[in-house]
């Protein structure tokens, strides 16, 4: 089997998404679509699937052109896509997840769920996967809901793969797994195409990278070309891969949480007795796999949430009771982890994001009125220091990339004078120029005697910021260890197993 | 393997012993509460010696029950007495932060009622007619089921459908106009849905190709239909009166079944109306839950994209089901005319398209649940004319009127919290 895209164009408005991307793939390949976030790589996924339609271009199986219009066509014709935001139905079980769309009928179209469990069984075994076709997805964890879109696509009959970021949800271990899953599918003659912006995982599993940048094939390569090739095409610059830090200097404690717990809505703790203390001058960096309560634990810092029971303190000042204005204002930084719904209004131009949260303090507010000259100059000085590329100063925050749009939430907290900074998943969705810049930024502080929380699903991010890094599961601290602990443990950890365990079995 | 192939997460594992959840004082309270105003108030009020009389069968009946006198005062601290251990059992179950087996609310329910019963009607020489109390209710009920099984086909499917009581008023209303002119019941039972799915039709267009926000749309076609048949109530209706005379649906009642003492008489002594709807309740249970049909209209109303990318028509499936749930309301519209034989009145629906929705919630977006809902607000409503016809009040006719919308407030109320919506309804999907 063959497959080819040839000059595929997909334009939205003015903005050309995929300009005229061609590549081939075979039975048994292992095709690496390496990028940066916003280069295309989705856009293009979603062209092959049926989900989008290109302006130009033609896709070819086996040298016959396809006509795609829906997913159900792409299906037909044997393609199978993993998205990274997993197309399964919380409330269904496996089963019904597998067989949605394609549900094998007795009378009166009823479902034959005795078919749907052993076709869910068959492909699970093939694989080692351990799925039971009962259980609710929504009770799974993120690792075994991907091998449920694994085997929803295979009991279509895929021949064609698409993984669309497989592993930015997975521990270590887990990802681990899936490169065995991927190579297991290769043998068996499937072709793969898997998007990332992972170079380890590219150097592990594939057999040829095509490299997309701003909607371009820049290149064909090799996997076996060095990490900083990879890296420079697909960012266009030489990139720097670490983060210079000054050695830690003080040993003060400023910020103590002391039995953290939350009740979440399911009346399942979201904390459980979290407890943890972060020195001047400290990043603390907190990991864990999504949804193991780190959303909770940086809104219960911040006072969005009133914590079940528990403490903060910062200082001698106790921030457990204290309203998030008060909580602001008394100098905590804080970088949300969804930048579009907590860090900044989308149709407020940039001078009024960059002044959000300070908009009723001198010198933005003057009685009841803005005082515009200072919060326009503020902006100009902040788009200057912190890089941030509008197309004019007044630009909507809309308008701006996920990175820029990320650096005005950056320079927007950073430019109070902090007591303390809380960033949440700072550089998700950012492209590889503008972490290395926001985690530079982070650093700073730090460097300042600024007590940091960095949460981060990422580990290379834990890991390049951390002094010290604290691993969450179902809303426990598992254990505190040093900022140089290597990844296995780290992934051990984050599956549950606490740390001297995890280090024994690393 | 390694630990994370564990393929279910056992939510209690990790953290019995650690943090405690709060404890839910909630139902002791309300418990606590309703039993001092039974030990407090209807105890010592009903009168010593008084009496109440309850009748338990209708005339015609196979087999008669006599009608039974229970002395007031005994019989209500007597239960006034299990009420109290109602409560302390209650009181246990929370404080090991456990949840009450559904058993305890409605024993608690059932006999508060009673109790209530007992001590209006304590020194009354009227008879209570327990049979009709209850098929009463079940007659009332019968446009909230209807209403609630709209809602619930609406909002699995991702549509939220404010626009019930329009399309029961419509229903009603042209049930009315075709049955008198065909001269037949049936025919105005056929016409019916037509009405319902035309307003079904209109939200589907707004709502799924315009985006037009559906709470405004189904607000808007309310107050559209009102205004549009009391037009033609007023104008067309008036006239000729003639188009406003529907004849009434026969009763059927089931051989054996409706010998059954009390029950037989209140559920299988019905017209074709009432007979639909149980049909309808357990054909929708088993399709929404077993089907083709439900796992994709479901589907739709959790996770649009998912369907999406396994070829699934998301706003076909949900612009079909919105008509379809149209036509349902359309045709518990027909209960309020040709059912009854009632001409059609203006705002004959006085809002119980809107309870209806309180029915949907507190059913859990269940056939099955919704059924016992409804006839928590039907007996509510029957209870409170027939108190009012027996000429017993211990308050206000007024106050007796609100019963049925106080019973809505307490009731969702209390369960708003513990159920789950559909997770995309009311979201428009754009593709």
């Amino acid at each position: 089997m063959k497959l080819e895209l040839r000059g595929i164009t997909k334009r939205f408005g003015d903005f050309t998404a995929n300009d005229k991307i061609s590549f081939t793939v075979h039975s048994g390949e292992i095709h690496a679509l390496l990028g940066e976030n916003g280069a295309g790589k989705s856009t293009l996924m979603n062209v092959l699937y049926g989900l989008l339609h290109a302006e130009e271009g033609e896709i070819l199986i086996d040298d016959v052109p396809q006509h795609f219009s829906n997913p159900g066509d792409s299906m037909a014709a044997g393609i199978g896509m993993v998205h990274q935001h997993f197309m399964l139905v919380p409330v269904f079980t496996v089963a019904q997840n597998v067989v949605l769309g394609n549900e094998p009928t007795s009378a009166g179209g009823i479902i034959d769920l005795g078919k749907a469990r052993e076709k869910v069984k068959e492909i699970s075994d093939r694989f080692g996967f351990e799925v039971d076709p009962d259980a609710l997805v929504e009770d799974l964890p993120v690792g075994v809901q991907q091998r449920v879109e694994i085997i929803k696509a295979l009991s279509r009959d895929a021949e064609i793969l698409i993984l669309d970021e497989p592993s930015a949800v997975l521990t270590p271990q887990e990802t681990d797994e899936l490169m065995k899953t991927m190579l297991q599918l290769k043998n068996e003659g499937k072709i793969i195409i898997f998007i990332t912006h992972k170079l380890r995982e590219i150097k592990e599993v594939a057999d040829v990278v095509t490299v997309i940048r701003r909607g371009k094939v820049v290149d064909t390569v090799s996997p076996k070309e060095t990490q900083e090739k990879l890296a420079e095409l697909m960012v266009g610059r030489a990139v720097l891969l670490n983060v210079h830090k000054e050695p830690q200097k003080y040993d003060e404690v400023l910020l103590k949480v002391e039995n953290l717990s939350l009740i979440g809505e399911k009346g399942v703790p979201a904390l459980n007795n979290v407890s943890f203390e972060v020195k001047k001058g400290e990043i603390l960096s907190i990991a864990g796999v999504q949804g193991n309560g780190q959303t909770e634990l940086a809104e219960v810092l911040l006072g969005l949430t009133k914590p079940t029971s528990g403490e903060v303190t910062l200082g001698n000042i106790d921030l457990t009771h204290k309203s998030v204005k008060q909580t602001l204002s008394t100098g905590v930084g804080y970088i949300p982890e969804d930048r579009n719904t907590d860090g900044l209004v989308g149709d407020f131009t940039l001078p009024e994001n960059l002044v959000l949260d300070q908009s009723d303090v001198s010198p933005f507010a003057k009685w009841l009125n803005l005082n515009l000259p200072a919060i326009n100059s503020n902006a100009i000085n902040l788009i200057k220091q912190f890089d941030i590329r509008a197309g004019s100063a007044h630009s909507t925050a809309s308008q701006l990339s996920g990175g820029n749009q990320q650096k005005v939430v950056v320079a927007r907290e950073l430019s109070r004078d902090l007591k303390l900074l809380v960033a949440a998943q700072p550089t998700r969705g950012v492209d590889v120029g503008s972490i290395e810049f926001i985690h530079q930024q982070i650093v700073n502080e730090r460097d300042k005697g600024i007590p940091v929380v960095v949460i981060s699903t990422e580990l290379d991010e834990v890991s390049a910021l951390a002094d010290r890094i604290a691993v969450m599961f179902h809303g426990k601290i598992i254990g505190i260890v040093p900022g140089d602990t290597d990844r296995n443990t780290l992934g051990l950890m984050m599956a549950g197993i606490p740390p001297e365990q995890a280090r024994k079995e690393a | 393997m390694s630990e994370n192939n564990v393929a279910v997460v056992d939510k209690d594992a990790d953290y019995k012993g650690d943090v405690l959840v709060p404890i839910q004082w909630k139902s002791p309270i309300a418990y606590g509460a309703l039993t001092v105003l039974a030990a407090a108030i209807f105890v010592p009020f009903a009168g010593a010696g008084s009496i109440t009389n309850f009748s338990f069968s209708q005339a015609g009946d196979l087999i008669e029950i006599p009608n039974v006198a229970i002395p007031s005062q005994p019989a209500l601290i007597a239960i006034a007495v299990v009420l109290a251990g109602l409560c302390a059992l209650s009181l246990k179950f929370a404080l090991d932060r456990k949840k009450a087996p559904i058993l305890v609310p409605l024993a608690f329910g059932l006999l508060f009622v009673t109790a209530l019963l007992i001590f209006v009607l304590a020194g009354n020489p009227a008879t209570l007619p327990v049979t009709s109390l209850l098929s009463g209710a079940l007659f009332l009920s019968t446009p909230l089921v209807f209403g609630s099984m709209t809602g619930l086909i609406c909002e699995r499917v991702g549509i939220i459908n404010i626009a019930i009581e329009g399309q029961l008023l419509a229903g009603a209303f042209l049930a009315a106009v075709v049955g008198s002119v065909a001269a037949n019941p049936y025919a105005g039972l056929l016409a019916a849905p037509l009405a319902g799915a035309l307003f079904g039709l209109v939200l589907a267009v707004f709502a799924i190709r315009y985006f037009v926000d559906q709470i405004i749309v189904g607000t808007i076609l309310n107050v559209f239909i009102l205004g549009l048949t009391n037009y033609l109530y007023s104008t067309v209706l008036t006239q000729n009166q003639g188009l406003n005379f529907p004849p009434p649906l026969p009763t059927y009642e089931i051989p054996i079944l409706g010998q059954i003492p009390v029950l037989g008489p209140v559920l299988f002594k019905q017209n074709v109306v009432v007979y639909i709807m149980y049909a309808l309740v357990i054909v929708l249970q088993i399709l929404i839950f077993k089907s083709r049909w439900g796992l994709r209209l479901r589907a739709c109303g959790e996770h649009p994209e998912a369907a999406d990318t396994v070829g699934i028509k998301v706003n076909r499936t949900r612009f079909r089901n919105t008509i379809l749930g149209g036509a349902v309301a359309g045709l518990g519209g027909a209960f309020y005319t040709v059912a009854a034989g009632l001409s059609f009145n203006q705002n004959m629906t006085s809002g119980q398209g809107f309870i209806a929705l309180a029915v949907m919630i507190m059913g859990k977006w269940t056939p099955k649940n919704a059924i016992f809902a409804a006839l928590v607000f039907g007996f509510a409503n029957n209870l409170q004319i027939t108190l009012t016809a027996m000429q017993i009040s211990i308050v206000p006719a007024q106050f007796m009127l609100m019963l049925p919308y106080l019973v809505t407030i307490v009731a969702v109320a209390g369960v708003i919290g513990t159920v789950r919506a559909p997770a995309q309804e009311g979201v428009p999907y754009k593709n």
